[in-house]
């Protein structure tokens, strides 16, 4: 379908249904129509068209209800790539409308308090018990778990095999008994993240995605959409967290010196060409799945980010901070709130999805082909690795 | 506007990358470096069988018409291969000069785009290497005109001395530039010692030589077109110098394994390809304007480019010479050309710190205003 014929449709579409009625039914029908995510298949929410598309329906849709991106992050960015690669006809069917509409909240069970960088030694335990499987374990960094229905999870299923071999990966029901979410507060001084325990936890079988013993592979799936996801937003030239920056710079000639400028000048190119490169690595995923590049946008736009939040709090000279009130955060913003706080949430963006040491291993070993570190942990079972 | 290479691009790279992966191999460009740099048999294939000397010349003087996006592929190339050919100083940055003087009217550029495009001359634009944009005429010297017959001198010139005509600024009113030809014989063209082996700078003399009167530029504008291409040279300058290296560590061993499976040594690498990875979409957003015809080069995606471009050359230039050990510092292994290139090129048509400057006015990022006491 061209341009023209999508921009028709949508534009169809909002005579059909009124954007001033009820916000939940407008994203439905949107959804229904396959104007929500245009390149998913027709029938969950898409047309099966190329990803740049789905720009002439944000346009056509402009001023009309929109999903929440920012609460909804872990299920956009995250399950619902892994569900569309993964899940069968029925779990695509039941989990991705709500998801999109925002009526269910994902969150992401994957880290553990001795697995980080490390992912695949987890160790929380998932025992199959007839149609159903039984949970036990602890999740830590789960952003946003006190809002969400449901879970990606991934799970030992199998002690007795390598580390990477027994894993299997599941939707985690966030209702069932044995689902305990704590708050843990951060140096933000809110929580935006919890611990989750897992005590006899009880998933139905068809909770399962992809194959028993294959939870690494479809790990690697919400893994790399992470990575797109969280350094993959296209941004306008200047935008971003310069964007604040920017205006204070404007607006504020007093605060302006030879040094900073320097430093800003650096940033606002570093910036350009980190979004020019996004920009090419959006045409080039114009069709299938993002491959390892896009551990390299969230590699620069960590750092980018932490750089310029940083020289922000310089550049204004501001002792204070806006509010250290420890409370549960609605949704994930990196660009909100005040300066001192964009300064403290950066620095997880060098954490979060994949620390930035990572990062750079997972450039150097799949994009570089450089060899692998010599290891002790490939080739023991998981039981025997020494812990 | 697209950020990727088109069919037409990739064949147009092919067919170059072919020439020099024969003819010009890092070590046959070392050995000529010192004795004669320049490579006329490689020139004349490159120009006239592939035909790159008549990318950026219009159709109707004999050239191909084509934008500034496929001379960049080209350029791409060159600078993965250090390859000794006047492309960049002739046939974009003096034939860049004469395409717009000739669309102001000057009938007599014609035949001599004409000349070039068919790779029968080659000329040089007679300007400072080191000159920008944002200082286009030489700080010190310069070029007078009197009655048809320039006098005057110039250094620091880059494919002079391999050019048969010299197309020779003298500043003209309201900032332009007039253009005027000068036979090669007729001046004084001195090459001097550099620090680029493979693209050598000259001083170029003029006293009373006789001139022909081509038509007005706006120079910084030939300029800016120039230093947007350069970002592709120098982004395959940082392109050899990583692929190059990291076929190195994957083979050296020390400690029983390839230095390569060291995380010290893979994180380099991994930021140096992020580097080159952000280089290569400055450069497509730089050469995607200033096609013959269209309208110049965007100011701001130019200075971007050689903001970021002429840095990351250097820095992967340096880190490839360091991750070689003391094979890098030896005269024999090629890792030193590229260095040469890359710190050559970060000073060409503006440094990086000085496009940077430029862009507080294009991006609208204002230096400090002096505040009252």
């Amino acid at each position: 379908m061209e341009e023209a014929r999508l921009r028709e449709l949508a534009a169809e579409f909002v005579a059909r249904h009124d954007p001033g009625g009820d916000r939940l039914e407008f994203l439905r029908a949107r959804f229904d129509a396959g104007l929500a995510w245009v390149w998913y298949p027709e029938g969950l929410g898409g047309l099966g068209l190329a990803p740049e598309l789905q720009r002439v329906v944000d346009e056509e849709l402009a001023g009309t209800p929109q999903i929440d991106v920012g609460l909804q992050g872990i299920g956009l960015g995250m399950a619902a790539p892994t569900i569309l690669a993964f899940g069968t006809e029925e779990q695509k069917r039941r989990f991705l409308r709500p998801l999109w509409t925002g009526e269910e909240i994902w969150c992401q069970l994957f880290s553990e308090p001795g697995a980080g960088s490390d992912l695949a030694t987890l160790a929380t335990r998932a025992v199959r018990d007839g149609d159903e499987w039984v949970v036990d374990g602890q999740k830590v960094w789960t952003s946003g778990a006190h809002h969400a229905r449901w879970a990606i999870l991934v799970a030992r299923t199998d002690p007795g095999v390598p580390k990477h071999r027994g894993m299997t990966y599941f939707v985690c029901d966030m209702h069932a008994p044995g689902v305990e979410v704590r708050p843990l507060r951060q140096i933000t001084g809110e929580a935006e993240f919890n611990e989750v325990f897992m005590t006899g936890v009880r998933l139905a079988d068809d909770l399962r995605l992809g194959q028993v013993g294959d939870g690494w592979r479809v790990a690697q799936t919400t893994l790399m959409n992470e990575r797109v996801a969280i350094g993959g937003a296209r941004v306008r030239r200047g935008g971003g967290m310069l964007g604040p920056v920017l205006d204070t710079w404007r607006e504020q000639p007093e605060l302006r010196t030879h040094d900073l400028h320097q430093r800003l000048l650096a940033l606002w190119v570093e910036a350009e060409v980190t979004r020019l490169s996004g920009d090419r690595l959006r045409e080039q995923l114009a069709a299938g799945q993002p491959g390892p590049e896009g551990s390299g946008m969230k590699l620069s736009f960590a750092r980018l980010n932490q750089a310029v939040s940083g020289l922000d709090v310089e550049l204004r000279r501001d002792l204070g901070y806006d509010d250290w009130t420890f409370r549960r955060s609605d949704t994930v913003d990196f660009y909100g709130r005040g300066a001192g706080y964009r300064y403290l949430r950066a620095k997880g963006n060098s954490i979060e999805g994949g620390t930035s040491e990572i990062l750079r291993n997972i450039i150097a070993e799949r994009v570089l082909g450089l060899p692998a570190e010599p290891r002790v942990d490939k080739d023991v079972p998981w039981k025997d690795l020494p812990r | 506007m697209t950020l990727l290479y088109s069919e037409v691009e990739e064949e147009l790279r092919a067919a170059v990358r072919a020439v020099l992966a024969d003819r010009c191999p890092p070590a046959a460009v070392l050995a000529r470096a010192e004795s004669e740099p320049y490579d006329p048999s490689l020139w004349k294939t490159l120009a006239v069988e592939i035909g790159v000397a008549g990318l950026l010349v219009p159709e109707e003087h004999g050239g191909a018409g084509a934008t500034a996006s496929e001379a960049a592929v080209v350029l791409e190339e060159l600078g993965r291969g250090v390859a000794p050919v006047p492309f960049f100083t002739s046939s974009v940055l003096a034939t860049y000069a004469l395409v717009r003087a000739g669309e102001t009217g000057a009938g007599a550029v014609g035949g001599l785009l004409g000349r070039l495009a068919e790779g029968r001359a080659t000329a040089a634009l007679v300007v400072p290497f080191a000159a920008s944009p944002y200082r286009p005429w030489p700080s010190r010297g310069g070029v007078t005109e009197a009655g048809e017959r320039l006098s005057g001198s110039v250094a620091g010139v880059a494919g002079a001395d391999v050019a048969d005509v010299l197309v020779v600024p003298v500043p003209g009113p309201d900032g332009t530039a007039v253009l005027y030809s000068v036979d090669r014989e007729a001046a004084a063209v001195e090459a001097a010692p550099s620090l680029d082996l493979t693209r050598p700078v000259a001083t170029v003399t003029l006293d009373g030589a006789p001139a022909a009167r081509l038509g007005v530029v706006d120079l910084a504008e030939v300029l800016r077109l120039g230093a947007g291409l350069l970002a592709s040279e120098q982004l395959g300058v940082a392109e050899w110098c990583l692929e190059t290296t990291l076929a190195y560590v994957k083979e050296r061993r020390q400690f029983a394994r390839p230095v390569g499976s060291f995380q010290a040594v893979k994180h380099r690498l991994a930021d140096l390809w992020l580097d080159v990875v952000r280089a290569r979409a400055a450069a497509r957003a730089a050469a995607s304007g200033g096609a013959s015809g269209e309208d110049g080069p965007d100011p701001v995606a130019v200075a971007v480019a050689q903001a970021w471009n002429g840095g990351v050359a250097v820095h992967v230039a340096e880190e490839a010479l360091q991750l070689h050990g003391g094979i890098g510092m030896t005269w024999e292994h090629p890792v030193h050309l590229f260095l040469k290139r890359a710190k050559a090129d970060e000073i060409a048509l503006g440094t990086p710190g000085d496009h940077r400057e430029a862009l507080a006015s294009l991006a609208d990022v204002p230096g400090p205003v002096p505040v009252p006491q």
